[in-house]
């Protein structure tokens, strides 16, 4: 039985509606100049600071995932080979690259050259170089907010400091360039929204700890990051997540899950094969298995542990989501911690390491992390190979085959499990 | 001359460490702390009485049995074969490491190597990616006094900032040795081969400082009597290098292939800094401030005040040199990413360039020595 499930709700509808609208609103940029943009990574972005000059963010990395959502990514990732990049570059830079030669966009709007491009140095080194490759193709001014990486369990006292002179220094730069002052209050504001939109993610992120999880907390989840990153510290934001919430709510509790029986519960490392998002769905939609938790939907930002920004320390709350509250940031035992929570306390029977190529932050080192888990922690764990964006990476026969290959040895060591209990 | 090189060969080729296991056998409780590439404060570690070495892999001369279990495809040679002399007993002379912020991989292997060695001391030092912030060489300084305390917790004493200041010194007179090791090669490359000052320069990695300053004074005044032909070679700069090092045989080919190499960026954290470091008021601060403001540019450090790709044509210029040549290690993202803005700056001035893939382990050079051999003709031919 290939049981093909998504969520298709009316928070699907508008979650199109809003993602759209950002796009007019960057076409209008690219018009008319107005509103300034600043371009941003999503790992652990500083939205709210954006707010106080109601600038609005474009994000490289929706892009370019949007992109090879529709099987567009081809293309400029060839473009930009021609150009000198190397097969092994991150495939994200070179759809990104390969469309501003070839003026592509996702939508077949324009967008603009930003007013700043400000880059949220959050861990992944390729941020670096993608942004001062797009700073010397546009000519746009380029800003480093350099974040002190998770080195220590708890950020030093210095890190936040730093972190916080650095935002500063970027008001400033963008009081320049935008030639308006900062409106301190409307950045209160849009810290204290972003507060509760994060509350109701997190909640809605508890929801499928519930069995069975009234949504997949891989393939859902992402649908609503959209939203999660452009709208965060916005009231559309807010009443989003609301509507999202309520939503859920209702599913979880009519007992409703993403499959009519769930037979599977995972955790999923690592970010999907966009190119192949719908068939690498179905792949786990035939064992209706649903992904409880995910390390992926919280490169923006990790709240289902309990961090909120908060509105009495903006500044500080900011430099703190940007070096400690988001995966990309905190070191590779930080997340195999992570993980593990996720595991025992969100009740996963295993776990999923997607190794994509293009991405050495998520994937340099998880051949360990698998090694910890089935052989320290004796947890079920599949790791399969392919690639977030490049399309020529994706072997479809032979993932299907690993997949079915553990569900069926999950399959059995559950049912001899439940035969010892019973006996 | 012969004879130093030999024993510097010796001494890199070793992956046992032998000369570092000696060296704290002579020291009672001498500790040595490994770094990973690129760049370290090694003045810390000296000031607390320890060894400093730096890694540079292992080459050929470790087959990789347990590491692709840990690090799988698309990852650098140099971050496979130190897990893999982790993971086989050979980095076992080492009582720490450290590591810092100059790509995903390495920073990684970090913490892996944290889960694999627990017992050990191994850190990460977040070197900063804004010099033009003012508020960066502050935050590096703290970052140096947390690495300090570290290491005082390993060597159990206090370090003082006059021993910071005496380590600077003889630093500083190991940079200067190399600068000048490097201005004789740009001046009279006839005079010294690019992989006998690699292996005069990288002997450092593993040498005491004050040993290796000796050694390079050795070795300049014998280069200086040296009575070599000129040879009828192009002048070339290689970049991309600074990280996982290419084969000594691929440095020779080059060479046999007709190049002079003019400049390299080959153990480039061994001189890293375009002019001393200052050794008066506060140490850490100046070694900070110094990281920001007198660092060589890099594939590994963001500093916009001027990019590199407008560094790269200027150290051409600066070296009198014909072309350059990009020797870039198999899957290093730093350096696959900064050649493109490098070409296109090179291209924009007329200066002719070749990119070279290495792995560590290379068995046969047929096919890059024909590509070295053409390049080399179209530029003499042309
Ligand atoms: S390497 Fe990974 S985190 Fe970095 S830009 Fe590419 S996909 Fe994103
Ligand atoms: S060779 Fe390149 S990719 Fe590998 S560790 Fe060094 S800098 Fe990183």
């Amino acid at each position: 039985m290939a049981e093909k499930t998504e969520y298709r709700s009316s928070v699907h509808q508008s979650q199109k509606d809003l993602m759209l609208a950002w796009y007019e609103k960057l076409d209008r940029a690219a018009n008319t100049g107005d509103p300034p943009t600043v371009s941003m990574m999503i790992s652990g972005n500083c939205v709210e600071l954006l707010e106080g000059f109601g600038a609005v963010p474009l994000y490289p990395e929706v892009n370019a995932l949007q992109l090879a959502i529709r099987h567009q990514s081809l293309e400029p990732i060839l473009a930009a080979e021609e150009l000198g990049y190397a097969a092994d570059n991150c495939a994200y830079v070179k759809a990104d690259i390969g469309c501003m030669l070839k003026g592509i966009t996702p939508t077949g709007g324009k967008l603009p050259i930003p007013t700043l491009i400000l880059c949220n140095f959050v861990g992944c080194n390729t941020y670096l170089k993608w942004f001062e490759h797009t700073a010397k193709l546009t000519g746009a001014p380029l800003y480093v907010i350099d974040i002190p990486f998770m080195r220590t369990d708890e950020p030093m006292k210095a890190d936040v400091e730093y972190v916080v002179r650095q935002l500063k220094e970027t008001v400033q730069k963008l009081e320049q360039l935008i030639g308006r002052k900062f409106d301190y209050d409307r950045f209160r504001q849009a810290v204290e929204c972003s507060s509760r939109t994060e509350d109701l993610w997190s909640q809605i992120k508890h929801l499928s700890r519930s069995r069975p999880s009234p949504f997949d907390a891989y393939f859902d989840a992402i649908t609503l990051m959209g939203p999660l990153y452009v709208y965060r510290a916005k009231p559309e934001g807010v009443a989003f997540f609301e509507a999202a919430l309520a939503e859920m709510k209702a599913k979880r509790d009519a007992g409703q899950g993403v499959y009519e029986k769930e037979r599977f519960r995972l955790v999923m490392e690592g970010p999907p094969p966009y190119p192949y998002f719908r068939t690498f769905r179905d792949m786990f939609a035939k064992w209706q298995a649903c992904a409880v938790a995910s390390t992926y939907s919280t490169v923006g930002g990790l709240w289902e542990f309990g961090f909120r920004h908060d509105p009495d320390r903006p500044f500080e709350s900011v430099a703190l989501h940007m070096i400690e509250q988001n995966v990309t940031n905190r070191n590779y035992l930080q997340r195999y911690e992570q993980i593990r929570r996720y595991v025992d306390e969100w009740g996963a029977d295993g776990i999923i390491i997607h190794f994509v190529k293009s991405c050495r932050l998520f994937s340099a080192g998880q051949g360990d992390m698998r090694d910890y888990f089935t052989k320290q922690l004796g947890i079920p764990t599949l790791y399969i190979e392919s690639d977030l964006e490049d399309p020529r990476y994706f072997s479809e026969a032979q993932t299907r085959t690993r997949i079915d290959a553990f569900f069926e040895s999950l399959e059995h060591s559950k049912a001899t499990a439940a035969a010892q209990h019973w006996t | 001359m012969d004879q130093l090189l030999e024993k510097c060969t010796e001494l890199l080729e070793d992956i046992n460490f032998t000369a570092v296991r000696k060296w704290k056998e002579s020291h009672s409780s001498g500790k040595a702390v490994a770094y990973f590439p690129v760049y370290a404060p090694t003045e810390l570690i000296h000031a607390a009485g320890m060894l400093p070495v730096g890694l540079s892999g292992a080459g050929d001369r470790l087959d990789i049995q347990h590491a692709d279990a840990r690090f799988g495809s698309f990852i650098c040679s140099i971050v496979k074969t130190t897990m893999e002399m982790g993971m086989t007993g050979h980095l076992q002379p080492f009582d720490a490491f450290l590591f810092s912020s100059i790509c995903d991989s390495a920073r990684n292997l970090c913490f892996v190597m944290k889960r694999n060695f627990p017992e050990t001391y191994i850190d990460f030092i977040h070197l900063p990616q804004n010099p033009s912030s003012p508020a960066s060489s502050h935050f590096l300084a703290e970052e140096y006094r947390r690495i300090l305390g570290g290491l005082e917790n390993l060597c159990g004493h206090k370090i003082e900032d006059g021993q910071i200041r005496d380590s600077i010194s003889l630093y500083n007179r190991n940079r200067s040795l190399i600068r000048e090791i490097c201005l004789l090669r740009a001046r009279e490359p006839h005079l010294i081969r690019a992989w006998e000052s690699y292996l005069l320069v990288k002997a450092g990695n593993l040498l005491p400082v004050e040993e290796h300053i000796a050694l390079l004074e050795d070795a300049l005044t014998k280069l200086r009597a040296r009575q070599s032909k000129k040879r009828d070679s192009i002048r070339v700069v290689v970049e991309g290098s600074f990280c996982e090092q290419p084969p000594l045989a691929l440095l020779r080919l080059v060479e046999e292939a007709g190049c002079y190499v003019v400049a390299d960026d080959f153990a480039i954290g061994q001189s890293w800094f375009e002019s001393d470091v200052p050794t008066e008021g506060d140490p850490i601060l100046a070694l900070a401030e110094s990281y920001n403001e007198r660092s060589v540019y890099s594939s590994v450090r963001h500093d916009f005040r001027k990019p590199r790709w407008l560094a790269l044509p200027e150290k051409v210029k600066a070296t009198n040199a014909d072309a350059v040549l990009f020797l870039i290690a198999k899957f290093c993202e730093p350096a696959y990413f900064d050649y493109v803005p490098f070409k296109q700056e090179l291209e924009r001035a007329g200066i002719p360039h070749l990119q070279v893939e290495f792995e560590e382990k290379l068995f046969t050079f047929d096919r890059i020595r024909m590509e070295v051999e053409t390049f080399v003709e179209s530029l003499v031919f042309d």
